[in-house]
C-alpha cells in the first residue's frame, strides 16, 4: 500500500486533491454543483460502498413495486463520471480515514491523499435490540441490494410482515403486495406515518391501504423474531403473545446515520457529523453532507434539505465562501400510486397555532392547515394534494397570509388565474393539454424532460421546456408535475433563490450590497459580489440597472445596454420590429389640439393602427424606429412611458365635476397624482385609478394603487392587479384631503421602490413584506411616511421627458440605421 | 442568387463604420439588398454580423440585449450565440452569419451570407 503523504496542495494534474466517501445522492448533488460553478478546481476520487454508480434511491419504491426498472433510476452512469475526469472506486467501503497523513483508503486496499475530503455516507436502516434480527430473511429497506433481496422473496415466499408503520414501512408494504405478498404491518403507535400525520389523515390511510389488502397490528410491540433449523426467519413474536407467520421481514424503524468512520477518524459527531453553517465538520478540511450529518442539533431524511446542503458545501468548496445553509422546512409525499397524502411543517400544532380542517370522510379527503399568527407553519392533505407544492411554497418563504386566510383552504386555483383553461390539476391533465401557454409547451413534454434528463428543481424543467420560463403564472402546474412524476416533494427551491444564474446572491444582498458599499455602476457591482460571468445576462443587467437608479439617484450610473429594447428606444417593440408609441394623456383626458397633432403624425408618418388602449389613451402602432425622434417630436406630448417599468396611467373616471353620482373630484386628482408621480421607475409598472364614488368606473380596485372617493373623502387600496392572477386591491387607509392622498400614495411606492426586488409587482411585493408592514411605515409613522415622500420627491426632481428629442436619449445614434451612413 | 452582379457586390467587402461607432454591448442595423444585418459589438470589443432575424419567429436580433457573446432576442428571449448564429437549447434553430472584420478600428462587412451558412433555413417574417 502506497501511503506517503505528498506535501503542497495539488494532486497529478496540478489540482487540489478532493475525495468524496459515500456515492450517493447528497455527495453526487454537491459534485455536480461543484462541476457547474468551478469546474477544474479539484482532481476528484469517488469511493462508494455500493457495487453501482449513483442512483436516485427515492424510486426504489416504484421499482419495488414493479413500476419502474433499475436501469431508469441511474442517476449518474459511469459515462458521467469518465466525462468529469473523475475517478471511481465502487464496491468496497472506506475504512480508514486517516487524518494524520490525510488519506482516504477503502477494504479493498485502494489508498488516496487528499487536500479536501468529503463524506456522504448516508444512514442505514435502524435495528430492534429483539432476538432474531440476524436471521435470514430479515432486511432493511436501504439500497438496491435490499430491494432485489425482497424482489426474490416475493417470487418465491408468501408471508411478508413489515415493522415499522412510516414512509419507508408502507412503500415498502405496498410494493410486497403489488408483488402478491400477504402483508401485515406491525406498527408501535396508535396511527400509522405519526411523524407525518395528525390522527385523522393516518386512518384514512390506514383504511385505503386496508382496501389493498394489507393488514395492519398497531400499537404493537414486536418482542422476538424466530427462525427455523436454517436460520431463516419464520415467526415474529409480539409483546401481548401474538404469533404472526413470516417468511420475510422488513425492518422499518427510522434510519441511523453512518457515522462510523467519521468517528474513528476523530471527528465530533452526536447522532449525526456535526457540521457548521458551512458544512465544515470540526476539520477544517474535511466536510459532510446529506443524512450523515448532523446541523443544528437537526438529522434529516430526505433529499429536498440535502440539495440545499449540496449548493452550499459546493459553494465553500469552490472557495466562494459566502453561501450559509440554515436549515430546511421539509415536506412529504408518499409515494404508493393511487394515494394521495402530503404533509409538511408542523401539522400537530400547539397552544399557539390555530387550525382549519376540511374532513370529508366519505369522499376520502382531509385537509389541515395550521396557522401561526399570519403565516402557514404546517399542512396534511389528504386524498386531494393539489396545493400541497403552493402550501409549501408559502410556509418556506414565511409568507404573510392574512389577506388570503378566507379563501387558503380553497387552494391555489381558487385565487384565478387566467388563460389555463380552469385547469389546475396536473395529475388528470391529459399528456397533450398545454400547460404553458406563453411556450407552447403541454404536459407530455415536461413529463418526458423530468424523466429523461431526471430533472429534480423547478429550475431545471424550466431550462430544459421553456415552460413557466416566461410570465411565470403555470409555475404551480409544473411545479405539481415534478411532484407527481418525481415522486416526491423534491422541486424545493431553497428560500434564498439567487437573482440568476450569474450568481448566488440574492435581490435582498443585492440591494444591500449597493446602499453598504455606494455601489453606482453595473461593472462595480459585479466586481464586488464576485459575478461569475463577465457582463452578466439579460436577466441580471436590467435589474442591477434598476437597483442602482432607485438607490442612488442622480448619483448611479445609467446603463442604457443594460435597459430592456423598449426602455432603450423609449417606445414597445412589436412583433415585425416595428414599435408603437403612446403619448401621455393626463388622467385620460385629451384636448382638440392633441387630437390633430396626434392625427398629423398618424398621416405624415404614415402610421398604420390608431387604437385606444386599456388604459385610458391613445396608442400608435407599426413606427419604423428610424421614425421615432420625428414622431416625438410632432406629437409634441409628454412620453408615456408605455415601455418602461414605470408609473403607466392613472385612469380616472368623471367624478363630481359631471356625473350625477360623483362625491369627489376624481378627475382632477387623478391628473394631479399622473402629473407628480410620472417619470418614477419601480421594479414594475405602475398603474393607479381614481374613482369619484363607490361605482368605482375607474376600476380602481384592481391597481397598484387605487383611490375611491366618499362623501368624507377618499380611501386608498393598494397592491391591486388586473393582469395573469387577478387580484383585488386591499384596503390601506382613509383620508381626507388630496394632498394627503399624494403623500400617502408617494410614500407607499417609495416603499415599493426601495424594497421591492426587480420584476415583482406591488401585489407580490406586499405579500411578501406583508401589509402590516406596509401600513406601519406608511400610515402609522408620520415622520417615516414625509422620509419617504421625500425621497421620491427628490429622486424625481428635475427628471427630464426621455421623449424630448434635444435630450441626449433622443439624440442617440440607435436609431440611425448604419446603412446610411456607409458608401458600399 | 440568379443576379452575377448582385453576387458580386455582396461578396465585396463592404467599410461599414468605425467600431466606435457601434455601442458596445449593443448594435446597429445594415440594410442590405438581401435583407437587414446585425452588426453586434460585446464587452470586451468582439464585433459580429448576423442576420437581423430570429431563428423562431423572426425578430429582430439587433434589438436585444448583449451578453458576453450571445444576444437575447426581444421578442420571446431565445437566446443566440454570436459567433455561431446557433440558438442555446432548450430551443433550435440557426441565424445565418455574414463575414465581418475591424482593420484599423474600421469595420468591413461582407453582405453575402457566409457560404456554410447559404443554406441556414432564413426565419419567417
Ligand atoms: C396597449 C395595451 C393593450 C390595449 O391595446 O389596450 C397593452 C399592451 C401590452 N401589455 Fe398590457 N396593455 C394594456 C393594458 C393592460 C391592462 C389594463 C390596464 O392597465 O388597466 C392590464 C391589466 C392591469 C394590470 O397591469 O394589472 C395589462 C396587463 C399586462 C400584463 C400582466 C401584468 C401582471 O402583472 O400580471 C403584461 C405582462 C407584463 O407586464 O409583464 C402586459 C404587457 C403588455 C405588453 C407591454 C406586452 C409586451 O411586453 O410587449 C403589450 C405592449 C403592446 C404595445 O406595444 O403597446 N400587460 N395590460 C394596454 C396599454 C395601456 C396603456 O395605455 O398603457
Ligand atoms: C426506499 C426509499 C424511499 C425514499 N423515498 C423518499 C422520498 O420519497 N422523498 C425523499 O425526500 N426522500 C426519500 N428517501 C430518502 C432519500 O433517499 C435519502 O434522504 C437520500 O438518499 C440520502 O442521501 P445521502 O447521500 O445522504 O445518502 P445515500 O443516498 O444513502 O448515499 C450514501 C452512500 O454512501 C455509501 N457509503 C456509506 N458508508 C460508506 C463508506 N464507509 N465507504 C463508501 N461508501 C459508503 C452508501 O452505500 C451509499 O451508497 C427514501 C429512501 C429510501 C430508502
Ligand atoms: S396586448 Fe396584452 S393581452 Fe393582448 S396579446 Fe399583448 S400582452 Fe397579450
Ligand atoms: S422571435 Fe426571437 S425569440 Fe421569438
Amino acid at each position: 500500500m502506497t501511503q506517503h503523504r505528498q506535501d503542497g496542495d495539488s494532486g497529478a494534474r496540478g489540482r487540489p486533491r478532493l475525495v468524496v466517501i459515500g456515492n450517493g445522492m447528497a455527495g453526487m448533488r454537491t459534485l455536480e454543483e461543484l462541476l457547474a460553478i468551478a469546474p477544474d478546481t479539484y482532481d476528484v476520487t469517488v469511493f462508494g460502498a455500493e457495487p453501482h454508480p449513483n442512483y436516485n434511491r427515492i424510486l426504489l419504491s416504484p421499482v419495488l413495486a414493479g413500476e419502474q426498472a433499475f436501469e431508469d433510476i441511474i442517476l449518474n452512469g459511469p459515462d458521467w463520471y469518465a466525462a468529469h475526469d473523475i475517478r471511481l472506486h465502487t464496491g468496497s467501503p472506506v475504512t480508514m480515514l486517516d487524518r494524520v497523513r490525510r488519506t482516504v483508503s477503502n477494504e479493498a486496499g485502494v489508498s488516496v491523499p487528499y487536500d479536501r475530503v468529503l463524506i456522504a455516507t448516508g444512514a442505514r436502516p435502524g435495528r430492534l435490540p429483539i432476538p432474531g434480527v440476524d436471521l435470514a430473511g430479515v432486511l432493511g429497506y436501504r439500497d438496491i441490494a435490499d430491494t432485489e433481496s425482497m424482489i426474490a422473496a416475493a417470487a418465491t415466499a408468501s408471508r411478508a410482515v413489515v415493522i415499522g408503520g412510516g414512509l419507508l414501512g408502507l412503500e415498502a408494504a405496498n410494493g410486497l403486495r403489488c408483488r402478491g405478498m400477504d402483508v401485515t404491518v406491525v406498527h408501535l403507535p396508535a396511527t400509522l406515518m405519526e411523524r407525518q400525520l395528525d390522527a385523522a389523515a393516518g386512518r384514512l390511510l390506514q383504511k385505503s391501504l386496508a382496501a389493498r389488502g394489507i393488514r395492519f397490528v398497531l400499537q404493537a410491540q414486536t418482542s422476538a423474531l424466530i427462525g427455523d433449523d436454517d436460520g431463516h426467519v419464520r415467526a415474529v413474536f409480539l409483546a401481548d403473545g401474538t404469533r404472526l407467520a413470516a417468511d420475510l421481514v422488513v425492518m422499518a424503524v427510522g434510519i441511523a446515520p453512518n457515522v462510523d468512520l467519521a468517528q474513528r477518524a476523530g471527528l465530533h459527531c452526536r447522532r449525526g457529523i456535526v457540521v457548521n453553517d458551512t458544512l465544515q465538520t470540526f476539520d477544517p478540511r474535511i466536510y459532510a453532507v446529506g443524512e450523515c450529518v448532523e446541523h443544528r442539533g437537526q438529522t434529516y431524511g430526505l433529499v429536498a434539505p440535502l440539495f440545499e446542503m449540496a449548493k452550499v458545501a459546493a459553494n465553500h468548496l469552490a472557495a466562494r465562501g459566502y453561501s450559509r445553509y440554515a436549515g430546511s422546512v421539509t415536506a412529504t409525499k408518499l409515494k404508493v400510486t393511487g394515494i394521495d397524502l402530503f404533509s409538511a411543517g408542523d401539522f400537530e400544532g400547539n397552544e399557539d397555532t390555530e387550525e382549519i380542517v376540511l374532513s370529508d370522510p366519505g369522499g376520502g379527503t382531509y385537509k389541515k392547515l395550521v396557522l401561526q399568527g399570519d403565516r402557514l407553519v404546517g399542512s396534511v392533505l389528504y386524498g386531494d394534494t393539489v396545493d400541497g407544492s403552493w402550501y409549501f411554497g408559502l410556509m418556506r418563504d414565511r409568507r404573510n397570509v392574512a389577506e388570503l386566510r378566507g379563501r387558503l383552504m380553497f387552494g391555489e386555483a381558487n385565487l384565478g388565474d387566467t388563460g389555463h383553461q380552469g385547469q389546475h390539476r396536473a395529475a388528470t391533465m391529459p399528456d397533450e393539454a398545454e400547460v404553458c401557454g406563453c411556450n407552447g409547451v403541454c404536459k407530455g413534454t415536461i413529463v418526458r424532460a423530468i424523466r429523461e434528463h431526471k430533472l429534480f428543481a423547478l429550475e431545471d424543467v424550466r431550462r430544459h421546456t421553456k415552460a413557466s420560463a416566461s410570465c411565470g403564472s403555470c409555475t404551480g402546474l409544473v411545479e405539481q408535475i415534478l411532484m407527481t412524476v418525481a415522486g416526491a416533494d423534491y422541486s424545493a427551491t431553497p428560500t434564498a433563490k439567487p437573482l440568476c444564474g450569474c450568481t448566488d446572491r440574492t435581490h435582498a444582498d443585492v440591494r444591500h450590497a449597493i446602499r453598504d458599499a455606494h455601489l453606482l455602476s453595473i461593472p462595480a457591482v459585479m466586481h464586488f459580489l464576485e459575478w461569475r460571468t463577465p457582463d452578466g445576462c439579460a436577466r441580471c443587467r436590467p435589474a442591477l440597472n434598476y437597483y442602482l437608479l432607485s438607490t442612488w439617484p442622480h448619483e448611479a450610473q445609467d446603463d442604457p445596454q443594460s435597459r430592456y429594447i423598449n426602455e432603450r428606444a423609449l417606445a414597445n417593440i412589436q412583433k415585425d420590429g416595428s414599435f408603437s408609441v403612446v403619448p401621455r394623456m393626463w388622467g385620460g383626458t385629451t384636448s382638440a389640439a392633441e387630437l390633430r397633432r396626434i392625427a398629423d403624425v398618424v398621416d405624415r408618418y404614415r402610421i398604420p393602427t390608431v387604437k385606444i388602449t386599456g388604459g385610458q389613451r391613445i396608442d400608435l402602432l407599426g413606427v419604423q424606429k428610424q421614425d421615432l425622434p420625428a414622431v416625438w417630436r410632432d406629437l409634441d406630448m409628454p412620453s408615456g412611458h408605455a415601455y418602461a417599468k414605470a408609473l403607466r396611467t392613472v385612469k380616472t373616471c368623471v367624478g363630481s365635476e359631471w356625473c350625477r353620482f360623483g362625491v369627489q373630484d376624481s378627475t382632477n386628482l387623478g391628473i394631479d397624482l399622473e402629473r407628480a408621480l410620472w417619470r418614477m421607475v419601480a421594479p414594475h409598472k405602475v398603474k393607479l385609478a381614481v374613482s369619484g364614488c363607490p361605482r368605482n368606473c375607474a376600476e380602481s380596485g384592481i391597481k397598484d394603487v387605487g383611490i375611491i372617493g366618499v362623501e368624507s373623502g377618499w380611501e386608498i387600496y393598494v397592491a391591486g392587479n388586473g393582469g395573469i392572477k387577478t387580484e383585488v386591491a386591499q384596503f390601506f387607509v382613509k383620508v381626507k384631503t388630496a394632498a394627503e392622498v399624494l403623500e400617502h400614495t408617494g410614500a407607499f411606492l417609495q416603499l415599493y421602490r426601495e424594497e421591492g426586488h426587480y420584476l415583482e409587482r406591488t401585489v407580490h411585493f406586499v405579500a411578501r413584506v406583508g401589509l402590516d408592514y406596509c401600513r406601519r411605515q406608511v400610515v402609522d409613522d408620520e415622520a417615516r411616511r414625509r422620509e419617504l415622500f421625500d425621497r421620491l420627491m427628490f429622486a424625481l426632481r428635475d427628471l427630464p421627458d426621455p421623449w424630448r428629442v434635444d435630450q441626449p436619449a433622443g439624440a442617440r445614434s440607435e436609431y440611425a440605421l448604419l446603412g446610411a451612413t456607409a458608401t458600399p | 442568387m440568379s443576379d452575377a452582379s448582385a453576387t458580386e457586390r455582396d461578396s465585396a467587402w463592404i467599410a461599414l463604420c468605425d467600431v466606435d461607432e457601434l455601442p458596445r454591448a449593443g448594435a446597429r442595423v445594415f440594410r442590405a439588398t438581401c435583407g437587414d444585418i446585425a452588426v453586434f459589438r460585446t464587452i470586451d470589443d468582439h464585433v459580429f454580423a448576423l442576420a437581423d432575424r430570429c431563428p423562431h419567429k423572426g425578430g429582430p436580433l439587433s434589438q436585444g440585449l448583449v451578453c458576453g457573446h450571445t444576444v437575447t432576442c426581444p421578442l420571446h428571449a431565445w437566446v443566440i450565440a454570436l459567433d455561431s448564429g446557433e440558438a442555446q437549447a432548450p430551443d433550435a434553430g440557426r441565424t445565418p452569419r455574414h463575414a465581418v472584420k475591424v482593420d484599423a478600428g474600421r469595420v468591413w462587412l461582407q453582405a453575402a451570407r457566409m457560404p456554410e451558412d447559404a443554406d441556414a433555413p432564413s426565419a419567417r417574417a
